[in-house]
């Protein structure tokens, strides 16, 4: 309440979206207070836990450089938004030991120690994507321990598994005999719920659905990414759309934990002609409120994860859940509209998440797709040499690209060697996409459009 | 009134030449591009003869008025004497002209130019030691203001300021352009336009014709009270007034019109005197000045720590060993900075024709350096080509819609060429090393350098188990793009070779 207060009397929230860095949100709304509210909670079917519909994704936490200029977490502010998440009724924390350089589980650990246990609830992954033996990944897993400073987990992952299908499925957790090894440490209380994170077809998805229904896996939950866009216009292809997960998980029962609800921000931030029809229903509402409400509009949801980089955001993820107002279903009708205009903006359907990183050539491939994406959205996206402002757009892109991107880490260095293809959770074909930016920069600079 | 006139077009001129120079990002190159062009080693070399002609009537007509107000180094030095003359009364006194000295270089300066010893050439050349001087002295102070300012629109949201990296691109050249700075800065406190009237070959040059000037300071014998005023005030040190003579060496005299004002009897006068006496006659036999030779020995000391240090530079990093660890997400893979491999024969750049007609045409005056905006062009370290240009690709590539150094090089050695032109002329060929080349030794897939090359000239061909590049000679540019781009650091597996001729 007193920093609510604070940034509402100094209008350090407006301060702070001037000078956010580039994948801030914007912060519009979160000075229009309408009193305390409370978080809006939803309850586990199986064992009645009760947790917030806003979860704390712990992969988009503020890094900072130390005294040797490497990369690490700013855990004075990781304990701030903890303690303020907290206290705001926030409850579910979702980490994994391969996120932020692999520096977020013991960052998660160190802020949420200062915490009584029971007070939150602990979600963390097996991401063995490198070394799957049993060895390895059975450290990987009594490491996440040691970081996190608990002796359970609450809802425990297998980390990203979808694509490949059954035989990644098999390579990661059946082959080394580690199904049975969790069954264990499930039956000894170490592991409250055990799930897993999809990304990926629809034939894979139906597959862990077959294990789930013969009793071979018993999942607790599942975490699926789900957006208004994702809803029906993921590709299809290499991604299955979210309403037919979703359909699937609801028919079993199963408690549901969503990830991207946002797409890496870009559901925070859209063109301006989209934007607009957001803003004329709710002109005091942030345009990332409405990805968030329709994701809370669903019932079989347990937990919205938002990976929140500073305060700003999660005070207002705070102030939308505080006063949740499910969508109606015009309103879901309007978003789907949104959904289709968004599809005609080329693009890439990248979310930030860094798994691809670090490319081993040293290419930024999130920052280069952010950047590209940001000029679409705000429109500073050159298209033709004849239109109006050329110069200006064009300036703007090679100016605004060198500062978001060092000259030796941007597109142009890809040399497709393909070590990142099996990293992206999203499927995009990253070399092609990076060769087609760096032809467009290539074309600017050669006014070749 | 006269005087005032030329301070005025002197701070035109010299504030336009130093922002040509300081100025990277071209905009300023359309207005201010012909003050370097009318520059008159430069204009020789470029057989300008337009320009040579008018420089010389000019001179034949007003005097060294080129001296006082179109050469850079000039004006400097004024600026330099200036502060003498405010610190003291009686800051210059005239000395008679060092006769040996100055014709003496002034032939070897010829010969050099003729004979091709390029490093000679540049050093003294007047235009291109101050070019040097603000290229690599000043320029960094300015693009790091910029920086600063970019810092601050980033913040704003705003392009108007864009970050530029400063490096060093050569310290033998760096430590030329300090010794100059030194040197000239000495002898211009000390002996006001001692450099331009006993080494300056462009000054010598133009003293042929200023004694012949229509229009000269004339000291009417008549109402000269043989005060001294003037004499006291001349930077060129070429005016002497006796008990009952007066003399001015307009051989010597750059017409800055200090000594006009100074004479409060009238006696001083800028006005038309044709075929007026040459003042020599008074001159005794020439003596070889102390501070002089002062300065030769200076000069020689500086090209021997030039070259000292050349050979220091070229040491090289080691290259570090990368760190394997779990798979994470996040963070970056180090990339090492790339190195300058050695070339057998120097690259130049498209329109300088050939090796020979670059460098015997170039002054090394910098302006090329100092805008190119792919950091491609820097100062050679080769004892041949001292200071003059050379391209090297670690930063960039030479890219195919600039010609900006084409637009911009007064002495002619990299000639006007279009953007179609460019992609025609062959200033290198690229060469494999095939011990470094990531596919020919099975490390990586990559093509990389088949990929880019804008002429299709690299093909992956197969080679056993393994790809390899392979370059079609004929149809290599030379532009470097493969090298920039090619993954392996520090030495790129493939590297651009210059040709002699460009085709």
């Amino acid at each position: 309440m007193k920093r609510r207060d604070f940034i509402k009397i100094s209008g350090a929230a407006t301060f702070a979206a001037a000078c956010a860095p580039k994948d801030a949100r914007p912060v519009a709304g979160i000075t229009k207070e309408e009193g305390p509210g409370q978080m809006l909670m939803r309850e586990n079917p199986k064992n009645g836990d009760r947790i917030s519909a806003l979860g704390f994704g712990c992969m988009r936490w503020p890094m900072i450089k130390d005294a040797d200029g490497k990369d690490v977490i700013d855990q004075e502010a990781v304990n701030e938004m903890v303690d303020y998440a907290i206290e705001h009724g926030i409850n579910y924390f979702d980490t994994s030991p391969a996120y932020l350089q692999g520096q977020s589980e013991k960052a998660a650990g160190i802020a949420l120690s200062r915490h009584p246990r029971e007070s939150y609830y602990i979600a963390t992954k097996l991401s063995n994507f490198g070394d799957a033996s049993a060895e390895a990944s059975i450290q990987m897993y009594k490491d996440s321990f040691k970081q996190l400073k608990t002796d359970y987990f609450d809802y425990y992952l297998l980390h990203s598994i979808g694509r490949g299908g059954k035989d990644a499925f098999n390579k990661r957790y059946v082959d080394n005999g580690l199904v049975p090894f969790l069954r264990e440490e499930k039956k000894a209380g170490r592991i409250r719920n055990l799930g897993f994170s999809f990304h990926g077809a629809k034939h894979e998805f139906d597959y862990f659905m077959e294990l789930f229904d013969s009793g071979e896996m018993v999942w607790d939950f599942v975490q699926i990414e789900m957006n208004y866009v994702d809803w029906t216009h993921a590709d299809g292809v290499r991604n299955v759309n979210a309403d037919y997960l979703y359909e699937e998980l609801d028919k079993r029962g199963l408690p549901i934990v969503i990830m991207e609800p946002l797409l890496g921000g870009r559901l925070a931030r859209v063109p301006e002609s989209i934007s607009r029809h957001m803003k004329e229903r709710e002109p005091d509402k942030s345009v990332a409120s409405w990805a968030f409400r329709f994701c809370g509009t669903y019932p079989r949801v347990l937990c919205i994860l938002s990976g929140m980089t500073n305060m700003e955001p999660l005070v207002e993820n705070v102030e939308t859940f505080s006063h949740f107002k499910p969508l109606t279903e015009e309103e879901l009708k309007f978003l789907e509209e949104m959904a289709t205009q968004m599809m005609e903006f080329p693009m890439i359907n990248c979310t930030d998440c860094k798994y691809c990183m670090p490319c081993p050539w040293g290419i930024d491939i999130p920052g280069i797709f952010q950047h590209y994406n940001r000029a679409i959205t705000d429109g500073t996206y050159a298209q033709n040499t004849t239109q109006k402002n050329y110069a200006k757009l064009k300036k703007a892109y090679l100016v605004s690209y060198d500062r978001a991107v060092a000259t030796v880490r941007q597109a142009d260095h890809c040399i497709t060697c393909g070590e990142c293809l099996s990293h992206c959770p999203q499927s995009i074909n990253i070399p092609k996409q990076l060769k087609r930016i760096a032809q467009y920069v290539d074309n600017l600079k050669q006014d070749n459009l | 009134m006269l005087k005032k006139l030329r301070v005025a077009l002197a701070w035109i001129f010299w504030i336009g030449i130093t922002l040509l120079f300081l100025d990277f990002t071209g905009a300023l190159h359309g207005y201010l591009g012909w003050m370097a062009k009318v520059q008159f080693l430069p204009a020789v070399l470029a057989l300008n003869v337009g320009v040579i002609v008018a420089l010389v009537l000019l001179t034949l007509l007003f005097g060294r008025v080129y001296c006082s107000v179109i050469c850079p180094l000039g004006v400097f030095q004024d600026g330099i004497s200036w502060l003498r003359a405010h610190r003291s009364k009686k800051p210059f006194k005239y000395r008679k002209g060092m006769k040996a000295i100055r014709y003496g270089v002034w032939a070897l300066y010829v010969i050099a130019l003729v004979a091709g010893v390029h490093v000679f050439v540049t050093l003294l050349a007047p235009y291109s030691a101050y070019g040097r001087m603000v290229q690599n002295l000043l320029q960094p102070v300015y693009i790091w203001g910029n920086n600063l300012l970019a810092g601050f629109a980033e913040r704003a949201g705003s392009y108007a300021f864009y970050d530029k990296e400063v490096w060093l691109r050569s310290l033998p050249t760096l430590i030329v352009a300090l010794v100059t700075l030194v040197v000239v800065g000495v002898l211009a406190f000390r002996g006001g336009r001692t450099y331009c009237n006993d080494v300056c070959p462009v000054g010598t040059t133009l003293s042929f014709f200023s004694r012949f000037a229509m229009f000269r300071p004339v000291i009417d014998h008549d109402k000269c009270k043989h005060c001294k005023a003037c004499e006291l005030h001349c930077k060129a040190q070429c005016i002497e007034i006796g008990k009952d003579h007066e003399l001015i060496d307009y051989s010597r005299c750059v017409d800055c019109f200090d000594c006009l004002e100074q004479c409060k009897f009238g006696a001083l006068e800028y006005k038309y005197a044709w075929g007026g006496g040459h003042p020599e006659r008074s001159e005794g036999s020439p003596s070889i000045d102390s501070a002089q030779n002062d300065g030769k020995g200076r000069r020689a000391f500086m090209i021997g720590t030039a070259l000292a240090a050349g050979t220091a530079a070229l040491k090289g990093v080691e290259a570090r060993a990368q760190e394997a660890a779990k798979k994470t997400d996040g963070g970056f893979a180090d990339v090492l900075p790339k190195q300058a491999p050695k070339r057998v024969t120097p690259v130049t750049p498209p329109g300088s024709k050939s090796v020979k007609f670059f460098y015997q045409h170039c002054t090394a005056c910098q302006l090329c350096v100092a805008e190119c905006p792919n950091d491609v062009l820097r100062p050679s370290g080769r004892f041949d080509y001292l200071m003059q240009p050379e391209m090297s690709f670690e930063k960039g590539f030479c890219r195919p819609e600039c010609t900006r150094c084409a637009e911009l090089c007064p002495a002619g050695a990299i000639q006007s060429i279009t953007k179609e032109e460019k992609t025609q002329y062959h200033v290198g060929t690229a060469d494999v090393n095939v011990d470094l080349c990531l596919e020919a030794t099975g490390k990586s897939p990559c093509g990389k350098c088949a990929e880019v090359c804008p002429t299709g000239a690299i093909t992956m061909v197969r080679q056993g188990k393994t790809r390899r590049p392979a370059v079609t000679e004929e149809v290599c540019i030379g532009c470097g793009k493969c090298e920039y781009l090619c993954p392996v650091r520090p030495f790129s597996a493939i590297t651009v070779n210059g040709k002699s001729q460009h085709i």
